[in-house]
């Protein structure tokens, strides 16, 4: 089975070049069909293979297909590599991303370029697969640029909207601001190791010791591409804007898989990571920050999509927390979690856009469970699940983080505690005012309401029973269950050492103080928005400046255009005409001037007079003479 | 014998388009550029297998001063001749939907271009190599001047005078190198690359070649001829210039500036690259202000060659590798874009970036071919751009780690102002203007499929191309060594 794992990647990509040739010459429904069997079968052989690897605990597999990169000391083969930790991401994104593509035929049937659509998701798929499965730092890198060009065709797909073209563009530059730091931390790891293959690389990193200055800096390089990539501070403003995209895109993209390569890859250089105390802090720093910033301005956002945007950045921000402390294995488990809640809340929210006639304000929503009973129910569980209520998945990964940073560092943790309040007070806030309540649309909306159709719930009803049960995988210590997902990372992660297990006292704490937290929570937000009918108010109200402060997202992009975006244009444009056109150019004019100048004076002696010539012919033949008999 | 055959059927099939036939002259300087591409695709069988002497050619041209038509390839040679031998057809057949005046003349002197530049590329002797030089600016300059736009005659102008001056410099060098030479003297580059030159004489001469080099690439600051000529120049001319004779420079700091100057480059090696990046960041910080589309890509065309110069400064293999494999890929990239902006001013009758808009809508195959060798130039992985630009970068960055960081910085800005282009041409709300745009001639279509093709296979497979230049780059690179 595992000499057909290169087929996982090559499927989607069939998918892709097949409903491309054919594009408009067939239906919604074919091209659908055909990207989600494309990834469907490659969910398939990824099971097998899952089987496979559980079984047979050996040594990780390496599949070399060609080489790519050889040249001098460069030696770059396009190989892949299949062991515990890319199996697990290969489950997450072809069966999250089956799942989103069968949406996608609900969600985009009255889209008439839907064959680009699904061509660009197949696309998509193959290069996050790519970037899982490489087997070194320049085929991850390959995915990683090829997922964020999938994103910047899919954020900008219905193309005749400015703002969504500059959405996407904001995208890619952004993530390419990342990049390029990512690629510096390549460049140092060749230069350091000789190599870029994660065996080469992580065998020879054992030689270096704890806290050595370059491998700092290598893990410092590759954050920033994870910064890029997975939307943290401060190159995250991307992500809120990425929600131009069409919804299952957000799904997909911006929640589920490609945002969390960044996880993904400092799980996979877990190693080196290791080896710099100093880079996880500034990982959990970071992570801490991002959290906290981006689950208050959720706090204020009145779009669907943002709220959810900005709860993946938070979401984002609890991963980063937890590899910065060295638990790398739950950071995974949260991307796991967080794979099926946060898909399956972008879906419902797809749903509710989709019976709305593409309204995505929360203000005209309200008393959606009726009419959207499926959508609702489900939009509840991951609600649950994203904020932390046992049993449902989210509660095992995000108490599992907590319970990590708690032993590292107690302000951490408070703040980190403070985040999870948070994220419970949006998200609910989000909950009512879209499905309790009074319906606060116009008429017309109110009677276009109707339930998706199977094509789209059944993936959400799919999503939520592993948004639910989904956390089993990860058993806390004092449950006596076994932690499986533990243990199946167990040979791949090295832990950096702590201080002794989580004290039993702790853990039952946690867990009762979160659970009467969360239903105090739900209980206020429940009287705030529905008791007392309270709706957020718009930008025709003038806001308190704190809250004006958050609703403007902290003016963070506005900061970024009057520091970056157009001082560069505008300094380019002084050079261009200052420097370029009138200094540079001119010294060359200038030269050939001086020479213009110069022949004009000398053009008084071509009189055309013979004689002159012989003349002055006579007097330099004179004057050789008389030098040489001088000197 | 063969490499003979590649200089000498230009040229005569340039005057056989010079002659008044039944046949359309374009037809014949089509046939003539496929026979040489089919030619160049024989020499490559012959070079991997058994060069023998056909891929050599010498006898005395000039006995009594030690000149002989040498002509000679390796891998480095070989690949530059691959690169002329692939565009000259796709330039050629991209003027099938222009209506150039006096047709004749205009095929003819392109296909003169086609093998001065051979020459230059396989000129085994320094002599020689200069003769091809300047032959190579004659028929471009007619062709700028001919063919060009409105202000064509001063900027061609400006264009002819500033290289004539740089080629000048090197001739001085080349003439004072030759004077040093053992006996009766003589131009063969073996020759040449065994004068022992003095640190003093390096450190002048150095500065005599860079000047021809530098000025053809460019590279910052002697550049203000490049924006204004490329923006002039008819596209075909525009094409030649940018996608071969550029690499004229950069092939001639690798053959004969790195070889014969170690000392001196050890010494200005690290300031030429600081200019070349300075170069790339300032090129392509003009390029985010620029309106005019094909002006954009002119200076976009600045940015990659300054990562090209600063790559062969960086006297590794990985540096050098990554020039080489760039020169071919910038090269097809660069006739692609330029193409691509051809095919909208034949269209829209503008380049201008305000004027334009939503052409995606009514063309969906002229935007999957513009995005791909967008994507090829912005050197996303799995297209031709990223080999060069990893290799030329990895290979800065073990010269200087702080080199690479500012040259990344390419990276960022090339995506800024490709994707702003791109969105401002194809983009948005279409224009009224835009039913113009329905469909695209076949010529058109071979063209920019060709060019897709080629990013896309050399991005997944360029073993062959690198495997095909390394020996001659660590043979380059030897003749540095030996001296540190």
């Amino acid at each position: 089975m595992i000499n057909l794992s290169w087929l996982i990647p090559v499927l989607p990509l069939l998918g892709f070049i097949v409903i491309g040739v054919l594009n408009k010459r067939i239906s919604v429904n074919l091209s659908g069909i055909i990207a989600s069997a494309m990834v469907l079968c490659s969910f398939i052989i990824s099971c097998t293979l899952f089987f496979y690897v559980k079984e047979d605990s050996s040594v990780p597999e390496y599949i070399k297909m060609f080489d790519w990169i050889k040249t001098g000391g460069v030696d770059i083969s396009f190989s892949f590599l299949i062991d515990r930790l890319s199996v697990i991401m290969l489950l997450v994104i072809t069966g999250v991303g089956f799942l989103i593509h069968v949406y996608s035929i609900g969600y985009m049937h009255h889209e008439p370029d839907h064959s680009r659509f699904f061509a660009y998701l197949n696309l998509f798929i193959f290069f996050m697969l790519i970037l899982v499965m490489g087997s070194n730092y320049i085929v991850m890198f390959a995915g990683w640029e090829g997922v964020g060009l999938c994103s910047y065709l899919l954020i900008g797909f219905w193309f005749k909207n400015t703002d969504y073209n500059n959405a996407a563009k904001k995208a890619f530059i952004m993530n390419r601001i990342g990049d390029l730091g990512f690629l510096l931390g390549i460049f140092l790891i060749y230069t350091t190791f000789g190599s870029v293959s994660f065996r080469e690389v992580f065998s020879a990193a054992k030689g270096f010791t704890t806290g050595d200055a370059t491998i700092t800096a290598i893990t410092l390089l590759l954050f920033v591409g994870a910064i890029g990539k997975s939307a943290q501070l401060p190159l995250y403003t991307w992500l809120p804007d990425a929600m131009a995209g069409p919804t299952p895109v957000s799904a997909l993209i911006h929640a589920a898989t490609m945002v969390t390569a960044g996880i993904y890859m400092i799980v996979r250089s877990n190693v080196l990571y290791s080896l710099a105390p100093f880079t996880g802090e500034v990982v959990a720093i970071t992570g801490l920050i991002t959290a906290v910033f981006a689950a208050t301005i959720g706090l204020k956002q009145n779009d669907i999509k943002k709220v959810l945007a900005y709860s993946t950045v938070s979401q984002l921000g609890y991963m980063f927390v937890a590899l910065g402390v060295g638990a790398y294995d739950t950071a995974l488990f949260h991307v796991v979690t967080h794979a099926f809640f946060k898909a399956l809340l972008f879906l419902c929210a797809g749903s509710v856009i989709h019976a709305m006639s593409n309204e995505q304000d929360i203000r005209n929503m309200g008393g959606l469970k009726k009419q959207l009973p499926i959508t609702h129910f489900t939009f509840l569980i991951g609600t649950l699940a994203i904020a932390g209520m046992p049993p449902f998945a989210g509660f095992f990964s995000k108490d599992e983080i907590l319970a990590k940073v708690h032993e590292h560092s107690l302000p951490m943790f408070v703040l980190l505690s403070l985040t999870s309040v948070l994220t419970a007070i949006y998200m609910f806030r989000l909950y009512y005012l879209t499905f309790h309540g009074n319906f606060r649309g116009s008429e017309q909306q109110k009677t276009h309401l109707h339930e998706s159709p199977g094509v789209m719930t059944i993936p959400l009803l799919v999503l939520a029973v592993l948004s639910a049960v989904g956390g089993f995988i990860g058993m806390p210590a004092i449950t006596g269950l076994p932690h499986l997902f533990s243990e199946f990372m167990q040979p791949l992660v090295s832990f950096r050492h702590h201080d002794g297990e989580p004290s039993e006292m702790f853990e039952i704490t946690l867990m009762v103080v979160s659970v009467i937290a969360l239903i105090v929570i739900i209980l206020a937000v429940r009287n705030y928005y529905i008791s007392k009918k309270n709706v957020p108010e718009g930008e025709e109200v003038k806001l308190a400046p704190l809250t004006s402060l958050i609703y403007n997202k902290y003016y963070i992009d506005e900061i970024y255009a009057a520091v970056i975006t157009r001082p560069l244009d505008k300094i380019s444009s002084i050079v261009y005409r200052r420097v370029e056109n009138g200094f540079i150019d001119k010294i060359v004019n200038g030269t050939g001037n001086i020479v213009t100048a110069a022949s004009n004076v000398f053009r008084v002696v071509q009189t055309g007079n013979i004689g002159f010539y012989i003349f002055s012919m006579i007097i330099g033949i004179i004057a050789l003479l008389a030098l040489n008999l001088i000197l | 014998m063969l490499l003979l055959a590649l200089i000498i059927l230009p040229l005569i099939a340039a005057m056989f388009c010079l002659a008044p036939d039944v046949m359309p002259v374009r037809m014949k300087a089509l046939v003539s550029s496929l026979v040489s591409l089919g030619l160049t695709a024989y020499a490559v069988s012959l070079y991997i297998t058994d060069p023998g002497d056909m891929l050599a050619f010498d006898t005395w041209w000039i006995k009594d001063l030690g000149i002989s038509f040498n002509v000679g390839m390796d891998g480095i040679s070989l690949l530059l001749v691959i690169l002329t031998n692939v565009l000259v057809p796709l330039i050629i057949l991209s003027s099938f939907g222009s209506d150039y005046d006096r047709p004749r003349t205009f095929y003819a002197l392109v296909l003169l271009m086609q093998a001065a530049l051979i020459g230059v590329f396989t000129s085994m002797d320094g002599f020689l190599f200069y003769i091809f030089w300047e032959l190579a600016l004659i028929p471009i300059y007619f062709i700028c001047l001919m063919w060009g736009g409105s202000d064509r005659i001063r900027i061609t102008l400006k264009f002819f005078i500033y290289t004539m001056t740089g080629s000048l410099l090197m001739l001085v060098g080349l003439i004072y190198i030759y004077l040093q030479t053992p006996g009766t003297h003589s131009f063969a580059i073996a020759d040449l690359y065994n004068v022992s030159l003095s640190s003093g004489d390096q450190s002048w001469l150095f500065w005599f070649f860079l000047a021809a080099f530098a000025v053809k690439i460019p590279i910052f600051p002697l550049h203000t001829w490049q924006p204004d000529t490329y923006t002039e120049a008819p596209a075909q001319g525009t094409m030649l210039l940018s996608g071969i004779m550029l690499k004229m420079g950069t092939y001639g700091l690798i053959r004969w500036l790195l070889p014969l100057f170690p000392q001196a480059l050890n010494e200005y090696g690290g300031i030429i690259m600081g200019f070349a990046i300075t170069g790339v960041i300032y090129a392509s910080c003009m390029a985010l202000v620029q309106k005019d589309f094909k002006r954009l890509i002119a200076y976009s065309s600045l940015a990659h060659a300054g990562l090209i110069a600063a790559g062969i400064f960086s006297m590794n293999t990985e540096g050098i590798q990554g020039a080489m494999i760039q020169m071919l890929a910038h090269g097809v990239n660069v006739v692609g874009i330029f193409f691509i902006v051809e095919i909208i001013q034949r269209r829209m009758k503008t380049r201008s970036l305000d004027n334009l808009g939503g052409i995606a809508h009514i063309n969906p195959v002229f935007t999957i071919l513009f995005m791909i060798i967008l994507l090829g130039s912005v050197a996303l992985p799995l297209t031709n751009g990223f080999v060069g630009e990893f290799l030329l970068l990895n290979g800065i960055f073990q010269y200087s780690p702080w080199m690479a960081a500012a040259a990344g910085l390419t990276v960022i800005l090339g995506a800024v102002y490709m994707l702003r282009s791109y969105q401002q041409i194809m983009l948005g709300e279409p224009r009224e203007k835009n039913n113009e745009f329905t469909g695209l001639r076949v010529s058109e279509k071979v063209v920019l499929i060709s060019i897709a093709a080629i990013i896309i296979c050399t991005g997944i497979y360029p073993k062959p191309i690198l495997l095909l230049t390394e020996p001659a780059v660590e043979e380059i690179l030897s003749h540095i060594k030996q001296v540190y």
